[in-house]
Parts: C-alpha cells; sequence; structure tokens
C-alpha cells in the first residue's frame, strides 16, 4: 500500500510540481479560450454559408466539413507545425495549435449549427422578412436563437471535446496541463503529477459533462412539456 | 337609375397582379392571373387547396416570385425594385401557422421589426407595440410567450405584428384554418374591426361564411387559373361556372359561424 501512495500519490512530489501544474491548467484553459471562439465562429460562418449556398458550392462545403472532420487533428497540428518549416514558413507552436484546430473543431461546430438552424421552421425566416427584416436580421435575431437553443447539448459536448483535444499541443511542446505533467513525471520518476492532472482535468470537465447530461434530459422531456403547453392553451380558451 | 359603387372600377388599384404565372420546375401552378385590390377594398381568395391561392399571396410581397407577369404595388412594379424591405413594411402579411417568435414575448413579438427595421428607440417600439396590442384585444398579455397563448390570442399577436409597420395592404394567409372552431371568432372580429377602418386585405380563407359578410369581391381560383369573381352575393348567391358551384356546394353556407 505505502509502495502505491509513493508511486501514484506521493504527497512530496505534490508539493513541488503543484505550482507548475497549475501553471499547465492556465495554459490548457488559455488554448480553450482560443481554440473554442475561433472554432466557433467559424462553424457558425461555415454553417450560414451552407444555408444559403446551393449546387455545387454547397457540395463543396460539404466536402469541407466532412475532410476536417475525418482528418485527425493530431496528425493536421504534426502537419502544419513539422511541414510549414520544409516549406520555408516558421511558425509558432500556438499559432499551428490555432488554425489545426480550428479547421477541426470549425466542422463539428458548423454540423451542429447547420442541424439547429434547419431546424427552426420556414416559417420563422417567412414572418421575419415579410416584416421588412434583411436576411442577417431575420439569421441573427430570429433564427439563429432557436437553432442555438435546440442544439445547446451538441455545442457543450463538442467544447468538452475541444478541452480535451488541447492535450495534443504537448506535441509541440506547449506546457499545457498534460506536457507539463509528463515533464514533472520524467523529472521526479514518479507517476503522481500524471495522477495530479488527470483529477485536475476531471474537475474541470465534470461540471460540464453533468450540465450536458441535464439539458439533454431537458431536451427530451420538450415533448411532455409540449403536451402540457397544449393543455394550458385549452384552458385558456375560456379567456378567449 | 341608382348610381352602383364598384370601387374596383372608380378608384387606382392599390394592388395589381398583372398576368402572373409560377412553375415550380416542370409545373405550372399558376397560369397567367390577373387581379386588382383598390384602396380599401377586401378581396377574398376562395379555391380548393392546390388552386394556387397562397402562391399568389406570397407575390404581393415577394416572398415569392412570379415565373412571368408584373405586381404593381402602388402603380410600380415591385419586380423591379431594389428595396424589397421597403416594400415589406407597406404590405403586412399573416399566417396559416402565426409563426410567431417563441423566444420572444408577445410584446417583443410586435416590437422587433419596429426596432430593427424602421429603427424606433426601444421605449417607442414597445409603446407601439402595446398599442397595437390593445387594438387586437392583448393588452394585458404583452409578457406572455406564444407557448403561453391560445391559437386565437397568437393569431391577434401576429396580425399586431403585422399592423404596427402601418401597412397600406395585409395580406392573410388561411388566418383561421389552424384554429379551434371556438376561437376563430375572436381571430374575424379583428378582421372586422380592420375593415371598419379601411384597411386594405387580400384574405385567402376557407371562412365561405365570413367571406361573405366582408368581402368588397371574391375570387374562385381553381388549378392556378381564376375561375369567376365578383361581388360576394354574386358570387355565393348565384355562381355561374360550374367548377364554381361544385366547389360551394361543398361549404354548408347556412353555417353558424363568421
Amino acid at each position: 500500500m505505502d509502495a502505491v501512495l509513493t508511486n501514484f500519490a506521493n504527497g512530496d512530489i505534490l508539493a513541488i510540481t503543484w505550482r507548475p501544474l497549475l501553471a499547465g491548467l492556465a495554459q490548457t484553459m488559455l488554448l480553450s479560450l482560443l481554440v473554442i471562439p475561433l472554432g466557433a465562429i467559424a462553424g457558425l460562418l461555415i454553417a450560414a454559408l451552407f444555408v444559403v449556398s446551393a449546387g455545387l458550392a454547397r457540395v463543396l462545403l460539404m466536402v469541407w466539413i466532412d475532410f476536417f472532420r475525418a482528418f485527425p487533428p493530431l496528425v493536421l497540428l504534426i502537419y502544419l507545425y513539422f511541414g510549414a518549416p520544409l516549406l520555408g514558413y516558421e511558425i509558432s507552436a500556438y499559432a499551428a495549435i490555432a488554425v489545426s484546430f480550428t479547421l477541426n473543431t470549425s466542422s463539428y461546430f458548423a454540423e451542429i449549427f447547420r442541424a439547429g438552424i434547419e431546424g427552426v421552421p420556414r416559417g420563422q425566416w417567412h414572418a421575419a422578412r415579410a416584416t421588412g427584416m434583411s436576411w442577417l436580421q431575420s439569421f441573427f435575431v430570429i433564427v439563429l436563437p432557436q437553432g442555438t437553443r435546440a442544439v445547446l447539448p451538441d455545442l457543450l459536448s463538442n467544447i468538452i471535446t475541444i478541452t480535451q483535444l488541447t492535450a495534443l499541443a504537448s506535441v509541440v511542446s506547449v506546457p499545457e496541463l498534460l506536457h507539463t505533467a509528463q515533464l514533472a513525471q520524467a523529472t521526479s520518476y514518479n507517476v503522481t503529477p500524471i495522477i495530479a492532472a488527470a483529477v485536475i482535468y476531471l474537475a474541470l470537465l465534470w461540471p460540464l459533462v453533468r450540465l450536458m447530461s441535464h439539458l439533454d434530459a431537458r431536451r427530451y422531456s420538450t415533448k411532455l412539456s409540449a403536451a402540457a403547453t397544449q393543455r394550458r392553451r385549452r384552458q385558456e380558451t375560456a379567456d378567449e | 337609375m341608382p348610381i352602383v359603387y364598384k370601387p374596383e372600377y372608380t378608384m387606382a388599384a392599390l394592388l395589381k397582379l398583372d398576368n402572373v404565372s409560377k412553375t415550380f420546375g416542370d409545373r405550372e401552378v399558376l397560369h397567367g392571373v390577373s387581379l386588382e385590390v383598390a384602396p380599401k377594398e377586401v378581396v377574398f381568395l376562395v379555391g380548393p387547396s392546390g388552386s394556387g391561392k397562397s402562391t399568389l399571396l406570397r407575390f404581393c410581397n415577394l416572398l415569392e416570385h412570379p415565373s412571368s407577369g408584373a405586381v404593381l404595388f402602388e402603380g410600380a412594379d415591385i419586380l423591379k425594385q431594389k428595396n424589397v424591405n421597403a416594400l415589406r413594411q407597406s404590405v403586412g402579411m399573416v399566417f396559416q401557422s402565426f409563426n410567431l417568435y417563441p423566444h420572444m414575448t408577445a410584446l417583443w413579438n410586435v416590437a422587433i421589426a419596429l426596432r430593427l427595421v424602421q429603427r424606433k428607440s426601444a421605449r417607442e417600439a414597445r409603446e407601439i407595440a402595446h398599442h397595437f396590442l390593445a387594438e387586437v384585444g392583448l393588452a394585458h398579455r404583452g409578457s406572455a410567450y406564444p407557448a403561453e397563448l391560445s391559437g386565437g390570442q397568437q393569431q391577434r399577436v401576429a396580425i399586431a405584428r403585422a399592423l404596427a409597420l402601418k401597412p397600406k395592404l395585409m395580406l392573410f394567409d388561411e388566418p383561421t384554418s389552424a384554429l379551434d372552431p371556438e376561437l376563430v371568432g375572436s381571430v374575424l372580429d379583428v378582421i372586422r374591426k380592420m375593415r371598419h377602418e379601411g384597411m386594405t386585405m387580400l384574405i385567402v380563407s376557407h371562412e365561405m361564411q365570413f367571406a361573405r359578410e366582408a368581402a368588397d369581391k371574391v375570387v374562385f381560383l381553381d388549378q392556378g387559373r381564376v375561375v369567376e369573381a365578383g361581388a360576394p352575393a354574386a358570387l355565393f348567391g348565384n355562381p355561374q361556372q360550374q367548377r364554381t358551384i361544385e366547389f360551394l356546394s361543398r361549404f354548408s353556407l347556412a353555417g353558424s359561424h363568421g
């Protein structure tokens, strides 16, 4: 038992590695805060283009989305970071991460937004346009809020995935949480920092996973609440 | 000999559809339809489903474009007009399925276009919205979301939403078809009131009793063509075409509501 504690939950090791681990956590969060908005905005743009496009443009967008969803982001990152210098371009680790992760995650975001937007009844567009709203006003004020609400659990799921994805940044030596933990492990010959990193990841993502489940449960209960609305409407008939 | 007042002949048309056709793929749904609506006139479009009534209505605010023909509003061809959004403020539309914005309160359903399209201040937009909600008898439901309103109330909010932009013409696409029978009356009352106040209206409806009562002119459309048009008393009382007779026989005009 002592051996287990010494190797996996060593207080002395933790005492000297908690500071770098927290710095690693800060880097992980920083990367997430960089990549999530970039991916979401690019994804929304792609989804909007998809909605207005037709014919060949639509096919090309679909190919783009499919390609970057299928292409492993780690491979993309390695190609960019280690391949670009061979072509004469120096690229920073952060830029390589931003570009490769945005290409990957924006394609997932695009699919989620597209599903949400296309799920909004056409009548909403008609009503908005019939009152003189422009396409952009109708999209951002009327359609997108409804479409986003419908796919909130999927958006959150994607955000969780992206946060986990940032661990890939360790291969280009960005001192995020996993990379820091690996360094600490290598220098201390002890697994404790890796265990600590796992605990930190859990603490960071568990609340989000809970929230996602909560939203999902709410989504599947809307059918029930629709029935309740029907009942309420009938009651209010007396008000007419 | 008394002078018979016929608004469609004595006034310049507010809206004029001139020989409009519509083709979806290789299926022509409208074949050269012409139609005029004079100011303050209430015109009903009636006919079986698939006769092209709704498509015709959608030409008038360019939610749909005719394949050929012209649509004149106040004498100008709207198909050549650059600013469609300006036209749409002059032409209000009410839909069969209400199409209220579910994420906004009744008040903001009415106020949002005032704010975004007519650029009024939030305060002014709310005041105007409140005024028009009161006009349709819903002053007290402004803070309710559409899901909290009955169908009749939702449709009245939708009418207020269109009226708030001060349109010169109102289009109704089967405004009572999605309503429970007992809720139809409240919506028809609002339309009656608008008629009384002189609103020009083009109404697609299956409420024959109401058409008979409220229409200045009834246009019977079948298979994309105008079969017969005229004053309601003539069209309902003494239809000339066999197809009109067949269609009208499906409705019991002795029905009670309207």
